[in-house]
Formats: structure tokens, C-alpha cells, sequence
């Protein structure tokens, strides 16, 4: 197939089938360089940042939410053209008629729309109240089919922030193939596949199918109308770079008008974009300041996306995060990276407009990329604290060349992979819930097998091993179930029309489990056999404390008797997940990653054998136990490596908090010892970091002082936020982190 | 061979070049007042480990230190356990790691002579430029840094001179010019660091309970240090 807005590109498979990653691979130019090419923003883009600024400062006078349409329910084309400045924009598309403004989507749960608005202030409309008096959201189709243990899971908190009451998310369409092909192309592809489904037998998933294929290309035909309503005609391929990320962008703010799912990620468009803008550099269509200057407006879009959430949502993601997340860099399958010029303007926009959380910059490392954007990576990091790594090395293997990031760690091949996300279960609570013999002493719920309290004291390791597993063995079962429970539901009520149009046809589904208080259990196993533990009782006879005497070793500081229990744990937990079966045969896979919710789960947490108080916070993600690091900070970096990436496969989240005078002496020093580091630890098979180099100081001054750090981004897990948006509870908790200076 | 070591840091960037492990030896000969590891002085306590397993300790942080790094034996002083510290060096050279000392070079017996035998690089103190301030400030002669330095040079040995700046003490024209001259004098010198005196180390004093000689000396200003380095 031809087309004339192809013309200047390379031929391939591409053409005939869609393929947006043979696109890139015919097409793409490496770039090995360092980053003296690129250029700073122009006046208008400085123009525009201001008046955004001015709207951002506004919305945080408002407390956090400077807007909300509670008379329509958010939708494609239920809102009119929005623009921050239509005269100087390039690139347009608002969620709604307004910047900032957030709509309502209650189609994960009317009664998360209607707390959301009241806690700011509003009320949400009769006439949305109406609309949805008759209609069955997700979230009334989870609690209809919820079992009684599911309910107590629930509300003990064992299990927490299951994507029950609000969008799944975790889901990335590849909206590339929009600026590639046009919407008219992937129309007829859809109905193509369609067309097939009535030649075998028609059971359940087929007819489940039909009907999902008759919505994808439905939603096709809507998201060209909304291009319309901005003046666009998106039915065929775009023909330049202005266009192809314009019509990118269109598809990705069509999907988050439909979806407030937690997690709405971008893919990896930046080397993709670059065809198109060599193309214009190279016919003197652009130059380099004004292809930063389309990265710029593309991104300011991006910075202003924003979903009305509740604050019991916020309590645990906090921060009000979209996880735009973008994966720039990797390599391909044939040995050349894919960093390209854009992927250095991409991370350039972090200068031009600020240091930002958003979109959340994800740099794919390999042994293999090109020195000079090490060093530009390490550059960002140590300027701007807003970008993390992930190890291109162990994942392409298992994704291949052209896979994205949803959320913050989660891997999957663009348009070929999607996820069933499921939050986290909470093992530190668990163990506590194996000792009292299926007793929750914080909430009083009795749940799980009922055994008598554990009774001998000190505590013996092999006996509360084996509780540890017969608990851990019915937490599995029960878990898979309920997401069987809530993916069942949210494809039936809440089914991602947009983003999964954007996908084959024939998807890969992955479900992905988490836990939380991987840190806290290692230690409480290390304490129980390494020193002695003596329970202590409460007058009804169940353990509410613990007397832990004698020393013992920790997580996080490289000893293999303690790292060796960690990577034991998540083990156990993914071979037990495997053994229950899952909703459309999806592949269990896990996470070890927290978000802001380790404040959240160590609340629900009673006191713990390794020490940690009744209450107090987990450690974020796969972190050691904050301050219990004692040989330093690459000590720390090891333990956390030996958690092995196959038993993890949705990821496993290290943050790492380093003042800049420990990194070295002067700022190039830094800059190589930094991306050195990077080359270390994830020559060790790690996974995942995010790198901030800040001071102690300048965190507690802007608990302080928040109005002198409106822009302060600190990267917390898996994602970065503006500090100042974190509770108050969540900001003691990051200051509170291990920091590794200078002894 | 076993020895003593103090404490270990599994990433230090600021003693060597690039990203390295530091081990500090524990026992000192000195008596300097600007000391900011006075745990380490003491010729008693300290935690025992073979030469093999501090190198093997290393090696697990090998895949960090890039085409620089490497080891680096601090202290206390590591030519007090000149024997341990040579079999730490000889093997980790073995396991492909790059050695660095931090020295006052102010031991000079055969134990030493072999242990630069397997020294890559060294970062040599040189706190003062005068005899009356080593008597009164280090405890030994000007003239064992100076001693050490010629070996280090007979044996091509990169070295890094390096002076804590203290005002008053050291911060004049005379120190650098001193410094610069041995930089001259000494091809094996590659460069001059000047570290800011700083009292941080305040808390491990008094958790020792014994106080901080230097307690009442000011520390520079950063563009105090910036000025001396342009001398």
C-alpha cells in the first residue's frame, strides 16, 4: 500500500500490515552524539509556560482542583473545543471546554464521581445523577458478584487499592498507529477481524469479542469526530511531524476523556516522532528550534492532563499522578539503540519548561547506549530529579524492541500487550494474620483458615515459615479470584473502547499482582531467625507486639542470609499466584512497587518482628527498611538486585535518595560516577530506579516553606511527584527515607 | 593474612577516581587535630577480616566502578597495617579491580615498599607546609610525606596531593605555593585537591567522648577554596 504522506519514508512489512515498529526500525536514524545540538525554548513557548504557571499557581490556591464540569460526563465528544492560548498553541486537544478543568467519569463508580466532587466543594449534577439512576457502573458490577471473604480481604485491608471503584488503567494504546495510518485504515482493519469472527464457533470469548470490536471501531469513528471538533481531519495518515504529533496526541487524549483509569502512559513515541521530524528537517520544514518547540507544546498538553480523584484515592497514589509514563532510549533487537534526537529532546523539555513529574520520563538503560546519553541522562537527573531507569537488557528479552512502561514499571509490547492491573496485597500484615491464626488484630475481622495463636516463644523460624505459607496459600487463591471478579466486571461495564482499538486484535493479557512490605517481612524473618522474638499478648490472647532481642542481618545491606529470604518471599508468592487461574487466560504476573501507599499499609500494619512500631510506614516499593543500611549506598543497591526480574515481571521499584556532594566532588565527576552507577547496578540484573540527588534540607524546607518550592519534583515510586502535592503524612514519610551522603 | 578494619563504605566518590569502594583500616599513627575519623585511631578494636574477604567483598560491587574505580584503603592510617594492606591490594588486582591508597605517607619499612608494588594511584596527604605545624598539628616530620613522595615518583605512582584547608593554618599563599612547587618538582603528581575542613565529624567525637582538638578553627568559605586553587 502507498501512500503520498509516506512519501521520503523507507518501504516495508509497515505498509501492508500494521506495524508501527517496522516503521521505526526502516526508518529511525541513530544519534550517538551528546546533547551540544539541542536548542532552548523559544518566545512563545516561554509565553505559554508563563500563562500555564499562572493556571497551576491557581489551581493550587484552589486546593488542587481548579475546575470541575459536574453536568457532563466525560466522553469524547461531550465537551467543546478547549485551549490554553488558540492563537499561540501548536498543538491542541483539553480534556474538557477549559485548561485544568477536570470532567466527571462515573463509569468506574457513580459513588467515587459524587465524594470526588463534594470533597472540593461541588456537587455533582442532578443531571449526571439521572443518567446514571438506571445504569450498572463497574463498580456495581464488582460489589453484585463480590463473595463475603472478598468483602473482609477488602476491608481489613489485606488487600488494598483494587481498581474497583475507578478505572483499571495499566492499559497503553498504540497511539502511534493513528499518525501512521489514519483512523479510515484502522477502521477497516477492525472490521476485517470482525468480519472472521463469525467463521468458528460462536462460545463466549468469541461473542465477548464481537461485541468489544464492534465498540473499538465505534469509538474510531468518535475519535475522528473530536478531531473534527478541532478543525482536523484524522482519517488518514498525518504528513508531517506537526501533524503526526497531533494526531498522536489526539488519540492519547481521546483515551483519557474516556478512561480515568490510575495509570494512562503515553507508550514510546519519541524515536517514532523523530522519522517525521528528520523528514521536515531535512525538506527545511523545521529546524531544531522549532522542532523543540512542537516536543514543548506536545508536552505542556501533557502536563496539563489531570482526572477528578477522591481523597481516599489520593491517600494512596498520592500526588494527583496521570503516569504519562513516556520509555525513551533501549535497544533494538538487531544491536542499534533507539535513542535518537528526539529522545534527547524529549528529556530536553525538562529544561525549556521545568522540571516536572509529568509525563513520567523513563529512560530504558542498556550497557549498550551510546556514552553521551548516559551522561545526558545523569545530567537530567542530578538537574532535575524528575526521570527514572529501567533495565532494557533484561526486558527486551521478553518484550522485544518496541514494548512501553504503563504506571510506573509495568512492561508491555506497544498494541500487543495489555494488563489486568491489580494493586497489592499487603504480606507484612499476612505474617501478622498467620501468627494470630486468621485474627486481624487492627480491624477485629476474623478471616483466612482459622488456627490457634502461635505459642511458642521465642518464635521459631521454620514454624512461622510454614504458617507464613499455609496463609500465603489461601491469600493467593482469594486474590486471583476477586481480580477475576473486578476485570470480569470492568471489561463488561467499563471495557477501554479507545485505547484497546489501538491494539491487535488478538491481545496478550497479563494480570498483575503486587505486594507491599517485602522489606518489612525479609527483616521480621531475619529477626525470628537470627535473633530471638518473643511475642507479646494482648489480654485476649492474640500477639499484638513483639520483644525482639539480639542482633540481626537487615535488607539493604548486600548479606545474602537476609537478601536471599526477600527474593525467597516474592518467589513464593508469584509460584503461588500461578496456581489459580485467571480471568481470559491472562498471565499472572507480579510487582514489587508501592506507590505512596507504603505510608497507607504501614498504617493498617500492626507492630512487626523486625522492630518496625505499630503503625509506622513500610519502606516504598522493594526498598530496604529506611536507615538500616549500613555499608552504603551500593550495598543497598545489591540487596535489592538479587530480587530476581522473573519472578517480578510487572517490576520491582528501588527508589535511591543521594545528596549531590556524595556523588562527587565536582558536577562532571558526578555525572560520570552517576551514570557508572547506573551501568553497575543494572549490570547486576536490577530492574528498576529512580534517582533522586537532593539534600534532606531542601525537603524540609519546603515542608516549611511550600510557596518557595512550587516546582520541587521528587521522584517516589516508580513516578514523580511535585512535593508540594503529597500529604502532609506522605512528605514526613520521603523526608524520612535513607539518604546516602557523605560519612 | 587478617587485619582490622573499621568500617566500610560501599560507595565512595570522593576518595580516587570514579565510583569506589572504600574500606577504612583501623589504627593511626598521627595526631592530627583536624581528624574526622577519630574512631579509627585507636590501634585496638576494629572488626577482623582477612585480606581475601575484604577483596572478595569488593568484587561484588566490581560491575560499579566503570573503566575508574576500583578500591580505595583509607583510614586510620593503612601503612600501620602495611602487610594486610598489600595482600588486600595483591588481591584484588587478581580479580581485575583497581587499587588506590589514602595515605599520610608517613611509614616508609619494607612492608610498604611492597605494598606500592601494587598500588595503582595515591592520594598523598600533605597537611602543612611547614615543619613547626607538623610538629605542632600532625605529630611526625615534614620530611616523611616528603620522603614518601620521591618513592612514589622513583615508582611512577599517579598521585593526587591533598590538603584539608583550614584558616589561619593553611590558607595562604605560602601552602599552595608550597603544594605547586612539589607538583613541579614531581612528575608523578597529577593534581592538587584542596578539601575543605569541615566539622561534621563533631557528633563522633563526642560519642567517643573525647574532644575535638579543632573544635574552635573556622571553616572556609567556598570561595575562599576557589580562590586558594587559582593561586
Amino acid at each position: 500500500m502507498e501512500h503520498i504522506n509516506w512519501n521520503g519514508f523507507n518501504k516495508g512489512v509497515w505498509q501492508d500490515e500494521i506495524n508501527v515498529r517496522d516503521f521505526i526500525q526502516t526508518n529511525y536514524t541513530e544519534y550517538t552524539g551528546d546533547e551540544s545540538f539541542l536548542q532552548g525554548a523559544t518566545q512563545r513557548t516561554k509565553e505559554l509556560m508563563k500563562k500555564l504557571e499562572g493556571l497551576f499557581a491557581l489551581e493550587r490556591q484552589f486546593g488542587g482542583v481548579l475546575d470541575i464540569d459536574t453536568e457532563t460526563v466525560s466522553s469524547l465528544k461531550n465537551y467543546d473545543p478547549g485551549y490554553l492560548d488558540k492563537e499561540k498553541e501548536i498543538i491542541v486537544g483539553l480534556q474538557t471546554n477549559r485548561p485544568l478543568k477536570r470532567g466527571v467519569n462515573p463509569f468506574g463508580g457513580i459513588r467515587m464521581a459524587r465524594n470526588a466532587c463534594e470533597a472540593y466543594g461541588y456537587k455533582l449534577s442532578h443531571k449526571v445523577e439521572e443518567e446514571f439512576l438506571f445504569r450498572t457502573t463497574h463498580n456495581d458490577g464488582v460489589f453484585r458478584a463480590y463473595t463475603d471473604e472478598m468483602r473482609l480481604a477488602r476491608k481489613s485491608h489485606i488487600i488494598t487499592g483494587l481498581p474497583d471503584a475507578y478505572g483499571r488503567g495499566r492499559i497503553i494504546g498504540d497511539y502511534r498507529r493513528v499518525a501512521l495510518y489514519g483512523v479510515d485504515r484502522l477502521i477497516a482493519e477492525k472490521k476485517a477481524d470482525k468480519a472472521k469472527i463469525g467463521m468458528g464457533n460462536m462460545n463466549l470469548e468469541e461473542t465477548k469479542l464481537s461485541e468489544e470490536l464492534f465498540q473499538q471501531i465505534t469509538f474510531l469513528g468518535f475519535l475522528k469526530d473530536m478531531a473534527q471538533m478541532y478543525g482536523y481531519d484524522i482519517s488518514g495518515p498525518a504528513k508531517n511531524a506537526k501533524e503526526a504529533i497531533q494526531w498522536t496526541y489526539f488519540a492519547y487524549l481521546a483515551s483519557i476523556k474516556e478512561q480515568n483509569g490510575a495509570a494512562n502512559s503515553l507508550g514510546r513515541v519519541s524515536t517514532f516522532f523523530d522519522i517525521y521530524i528528520e523528514r521536515d528537517i531535512k525538506n527545511g520544514i523545521l529546524t531544531e528550534e522549532t522542532a523543540q518547540e512542537l516536543l514543548d507544546d506536545f508536552v505542556m498538553k501533557l502536563r496539563m492532563a489531570r482526572h477528578l480523584r477522591t481523597p481516599e484515592y489520593n491517600e494512596l497514589f498520592g500526588g494527583d499522578p496521570m503516569w504519562i509514563t513516556e520509555a525513551l532510549g533501549g535497544v533494538g533487537q538487531d544491536g542499534r539503540t533507539l535513542v535518537t534526537k528526539t529522545t534527547f529532546r524529549m528529556l530536553n523539555t525538562l529544561y525549556t519548561l521545568g522540571s516536572s513529574p509529568e509525563p513520567n520520563l523513563t529512560v530504558l538503560w542498556s550497557q549498550n547506549l551510546p556514552e553521551g546519553f548516559k551522561k545526558y541522562c545523569a545530567k537530567v537527573s542530578i538537574d532535575t530529579d524528575s526521570i527514572q531507569y529501567e533495565n532494557d537488557d533484561i526486558m527486551r528479552p521478553h518484550y522485544g524492541d518496541d514494548y512501553a512502561i504503563a504506571c510506573c514499571v509495568s512492561a508491555m509490547t506497544i498494541g500487543k500487550q495489555m494488563q489486568f492491573f491489580g494493586a497489592r496485597c499487603n504480606i507484612a500484615k499476612l505474617l501478622l494474620l498467620a501468627l494470630n491464626g486468621g485474627y486481624d488484630a487492627q480491624s477485629g475481622i476474623k478471616i483466612g483458615p482459622q488456627n490457634k495463636v502461635i505459642e511458642n516463644a521465642p518464635l521459631n523460624y521454620e514454624e512461622v515459615v510454614a504458617r507464613f505459607d499455609e496463609y500465603l496459600a489461601w491469600l493467593s487463591n482469594l486474590y486471583v479470584n476477586t481480580m477475576n471478579v473486578i476485570h470480569y466486571m470492568h471489561d463488561k461495564y467499563a471495557y477501554e473502547k479507545t485505547q484497546m482499538a489501538l491494539h491487535d486484535t488478538d491481545v496478550h493479557r497479563f494480570m498483575a499482582f503486587g505486594i507491599a512490605g517485602l522489606s518489612v517481612v525479609a527483616d521480621s524473618l531475619s529477626a525470628i531467625k537470627y535473633a530471638n522474638v518473643t511475642p507479646i499478648f494482648n489480654e485476649e490472647g492474640y500477639v499484638v507486639n513483639f520483644k525482639t532481642e539480639g542482633d540481626f542481618p537487615k535488607y539493604g545491606n548486600d548479606d545474602d542470609r537476609v537478601d536471599l529470604i526477600a527474593k525467597e518471599l516474592a518467589h513464593k508468592v508469584i509460584t503461588e499466584l500461578r496456581k489459580t487461574p485467571t480471568y481470559r487466560g491472562a498471565e499472572h504476573t507480579l510487582s514489587v512497587l508501592t506507590i505512596t501507599s507504603n505510608v497507607s499499609y504501614g498504617k493498617h500494619t500492626g507492630a512487626t518482628p523486625d522492630g518496625r512500631p505499630e503503625g509506622a510506614a513500610f519502606a516504598p516499593g522493594a526498598n530496604p527498611m529506611h536507615n538500616r543500611e549500613e555499608n552504603g549506598a551500593l550495598a543497598s543497591l545489591n540487596s535489592v538486585a538479587k530480587i530476581s526480574f522473573d519472578d517480578c515481571r510487572d517490576g520491582i521499584s528501588n527508589t535511591f535518595s543521594v545528596t549531590p556532594e556524595a556523588l562527587g566532588r565536582t558536577y562532571e565527576e558526578r555525572i560520570d560516577n552517576l551514570s557508572t552507577i547506573l551501568d553497575g547496578y543494572f549490570g547486576k540484573n536490577a530492574h528498576h530506579i529512580n534517582v533522586n540527588v537532593m539534600n534532606r534540607e531542601t525537603l524540609l524546607k519546603a515542608y516549611e516553606n511550600p510557596e518557595d518550592y512550587p516546582n520541587l519534583t521528587i521522584r517516589v515510586s516508580g513516578y514523580a511527584v511535585n512535593f508540594n502535592k503529597l500529604s502532609r503524612e506522605q512528605q514526613k514519610e520521603v523526608i524520612s527515607r535513607t539518604f546516602h551522603e557523605v560519612m | 593474612m587478617k587485619g582490622y578494619v573499621s568500617s566500610i563504605q560501599s560507595m565512595g566518590t570522593l576518595d580516587g577516581p570514579g565510583v569506589r569502594f572504600v574500606a577504612f583500616l583501623q589504627g593511626c599513627n598521627l595526631n592530627c587535630g583536624c581528624c574526622h575519623n577519630p574512631e579509627t585511631k585507636a590501634f585496638s578494636g576494629g572488626t577482623e577480616y582477612s585480606a581475601k574477604e575484604i577483596a572478595e567483598k569488593c568484587e561484588k560491587y566490581k560491575s560499579y566502578f566503570g573503566k575508574t574505580g576500583g578500591i580505595t584503603l583509607s583510614g586510620g592510617e593503612p601503612l600501620v597495617q602495611a602487610g594486610f594492606s598489600k595482600e588486600i591490594f595483591k588481591e584484588c588486582k587478581n580479580r581485575g579491580i583497581h587499587t588506590c591508597l589514602d595515605t599520610s605517607g608517613s611509614i616508609l619499612n619494607n612492608d610498604v615498599f611492597t605494598l606500592l608494588n601494587v598500588t595503582d594511584y595515591v592520594l598523598l596527604d600533605i597537611k602543612y607546609h611547614t615543619e613547626e605545624l607538623y610538629k605542632q598539628y600532625v605529630g611526625c616530620s615534614l620530611s616523611a610525606p616528603l620522603e614518601f613522595l620521591k618513592v612514589l615518583n622513583e615508582k611512577s605512582i599517579p598521585t593526587v596531593l591533598r590538603q584539608v584547608i583550614i584558616p589561619t593554618l593553611n590558607d595562604n599563599k605560602e601552602s599552595m605555593a608550597f603544594l605547586k612547587g612539589l607538583k613541579e618538582q614531581y612528575a608523578c603528581v597529577q593534581k592538587i585537591e584542596l578539601l575543605p575542613f569541615k566539622k561534621i565529624c563533631q557528633t563522633k567525637y563526642d560519642n567517643l567522648g573525647i574532644p575535638f582538638p579543632f573544635k574552635d578553627f573556622e571553616t572556609p568559605s567556598p570561595n575562599k577554596i576557589k580562590e586558594l586553587e587559582q593561586m
